[in-house]
């Protein structure tokens, strides 16, 4: 394994003034390629804000966030935007599809904004996807017209689709009945294992937790266990 | 881009009713804008057919002989001066050296000589004054059509043939093939029939004017040779400014653009013109905000989509393309629907040849629509309004727009 990202003294603050709240409070964090890890922790710990920053969609207040040897701490908009579109899949809770379009439009999304059209190599990964997703039948659908775990099984094959090196899931079960959350944890495990894809998940589940190799615990903005 | 514009394209498809909607308010504003482009340009030309139309663009009058020194003076002081008189016209005499030149020129599509005066029409106890104009025999409608103007009889003038207008010709109780005496202000008569009576529409003409051959008129003025005014028609009146010079350097005589005489006229147009142009903005003005306000509502709605591609790696650049895109589209479907409208709807107005004398129907021109202009005016009115919405999203954090 070699080192993938690193955050040290991260702290983020909202607000100012008296209305001030600080989320993460020099929080030091370092993940290995390959690593299956559970973010666990109570509701307002900093769970939300810290995956938010490592997935570059938000800058911290002070401290350092390096990914694959990027300083990311500063970095412009684009440059952050182009990273993310390379290294960096999402996994929501709510899915979050773009509702207009198929499961294998959605899944080929974050590929075809980078090149600026669905590429015929582009459109048979998605479907290679969607299929290792169980979604054989649905790669044409639209998304309106697919079950709650189904629109999460394509969400996870559009966190997939640039092979990126970090896949970000905040909550990724939490919508989901029993069966279709252990469903979508042995997806994103069998990934894991035969891929290398690092996974950082957020959850309250300890079954999910479980599932996961390493359980990295945050309390009151640190790092707690 | 072109992922941008399949992504604009499918939410334009996917609110489809929005969109024909918004389409259709982008059209009616079209609409109203080749509608009015049709009808002040018709109007233009309408006016310029019934006024202009019928008037001389260029016209060399004889100039005014200076009264003449009855008695020569000493030097210091003028002794006696005959007095000016409107009887001693002025007399232009080498018009068949200088007509074919004038006639030869580029856009001159007829030239009219004639011989000008005043006088008194004379039937039985009745007497009026007139304004006699000598007009050459098969030239009549050169300048004004007076063939379209005939409401009875016919408009070819004759030897002996005198034509009348018809408030004329009511007043005094006249009819067509009846005899009138019409005598000149020099004092010569002459024993005329009707051979035709005209209405032009206007007073002055109708009640004032009296036709008759230059023959006629040479024997009534005491005139064997000459005329006292040469009327030339062009083929783009507009072009009269220009050419007047030229026939002034090419006679030596005093040629007159038509637009000295009708400056009111011009200013009236222009007038016209630019409330045309203001109505026109107005209703560009009307796509625009309606666009701008459309698009808005559609990136509220979507705030949460423009979030996940802005997290999936689409840039400011890219979320700001489809909504431009879409703007674009918006006002070119409703560029392309409503010049089509509009075009559809003109057809059923008469041609623009029925303006000229003696026609009838509204004065609005088709080919005055500017079709072309109003699509690409629209387009690019609704790319304007499409930049506001535009930016909104793509300055959208993403975070909060997908936790909405």
């Amino acid at each position: 394994m070699t080192a993938l990202l690193s955050v040290q003294d991260l702290v983020k603050t909202f607000g100012s003034g008296d209305a001030e709240t600080r989320v993460l409070r020099g929080l030091n964090l370092a993940m290995q390629t390959g690593e299956l890890a559970a973010l666990l922790g109570p509701s307002g710990s900093g769970k939300s804000t810290l995956l938010t920053i490592l997935g570059t969609l938000m800058h911290p207040t002070s401290g350092s966030h390096t990914m694959l040897g990027v300083d990311l701490t500063r970095a412009s908009d684009q440059a952050l935007t182009e990273f993310r579109n390379l290294h960096i899949g999402f996994v929501f809770q709510f899915h979050n599809l773009l509702p207009d379009f198929t499961a294998l439009e959605n899944v080929i999304f974050p590929t075809a904004v980078r090149e600026g059209r669905e590429t015929v190599r582009a459109r048979a990964r998605g479907q290679d996807l969607l299929v290792r997703m169980g979604l054989a039948d649905r790669i044409n659908f639209p998304t309106a017209n697919l079950s709650g775990g189904q629109k999460q099984r394509v969400a996870v094959a559009r966190a997939l689709m640039n092979s990126p090196e970090l896949v970000l899931a905040d909550e990724p079960t939490g919508n989901l009945d029993r069966a279709s959350a252990l469903q979508v944890m042995d997806l994103i495990a069998e990934i894991n294992r035969e891929e290398g894809t690092t996974f950082l998940i957020s959850t309250h589940d300890e079954k999910i937790a479980a599932v996961c190799r390493r359980q990295i615990v945050v309390g009151d903005g640190l790092l707690t266990g | 881009m072109l992922y941008a514009l399949k992504i604009a394209i499918r939410y334009l498809t996917a609110s489809r009713a929005q969109t024909a909607l918004l389409v259709f308010g982008v059209a009616i504003g079209v609409f109203i804008f080749i509608f009015m482009s049709a009808l002040i340009g018709g109007l233009a030309e309408f006016i310029m057919a019934r006024t202009a139309g019928d008037m001389s663009h260029i016209t060399i009058q004889a100039e005014a002989v200076d009264p003449a020194l009855v008695l020569p003076s000493d030097g210091r002081t003028v002794l006696l001066v005959q007095e000016a008189s409107s009887q001693a016209t002025a007399v232009l005499k080498d018009t068949p050296a200088f007509i074919p030149l004038i006639e030869a020129l580029p856009g001159v599509i007829g030239t009219s000589q004639q011989i000008n005066g005043s006088g008194f029409l004379t039937r039985g106890a009745q007497v009026t004054q007139v304004s006699i104009n000598g007009l050459e025999p098969g030239r009549e409608s050169v300048i004004a059509n007076l063939a379209s103007y005939i409401t009875a009889g016919t408009a070819s003038l004759g030897a002996g043939g005198v034509l009348l207008g018809k408030t004329l010709v009511e007043d005094m109780d006249l009819r067509l093939g009846q005899t009138v005496r019409l005598q000149s202000s020099g004092g010569v008569e002459a024993l005329l029939t009707i051979t035709g009576i005209y209405e032009m529409g206007s007073g002055g003409p109708d009640r004032r004017q009296a036709y008759v051959s230059l023959a006629t008129a040479r024997t009534l003025f005491k005139m064997p040779q000459g005329v006292t005014r040469v009327e030339i028609k062009l083929a783009d009146l507009y072009a009269a400014d220009a050419l007047a010079p030229r026939i002034r350097a090419l006679t030596g005589l005093d040629a007159r653009s038509w637009t000295e005489q009708a400056a009111q006229l011009l200013e009236a147009l222009r007038a016209q013109a630019q409330t045309g142009y203001i109505l026109k903005a107005f209703a560009l003005l009307t796509i625009i905000i309606g666009v701008a306000s459309a698009l808005l509502l559609s990136t509220y709605r979507r705030r949460p989509e423009i979030g996940i591609m802005r997290a999936m790696g689409a840039g400011r650049w890219f979320v700001t393309v489809v909504f431009v895109s879409q703007g674009a589209l918006i006002g070119l479907m409703g560029g392309v629907f409503g010049a089509a409208a509009g075009y559809g709807v003109l057809l059923a107005f008469p041609a623009r040849e029925s303006f000229g004398p003696g026609q009838s129907g509204l004065p609005i021109d088709i080919t005055q629509g500017a079709y072309g202009l109003a699509i690409i005016l629209t387009t690019l009115g609704a790319i304007a309004a499409s930049i506001l919405p535009a930016r909104a999203a793509a300055r959208l954090d993403p975070v909060t727009a997908i936790g909405q």
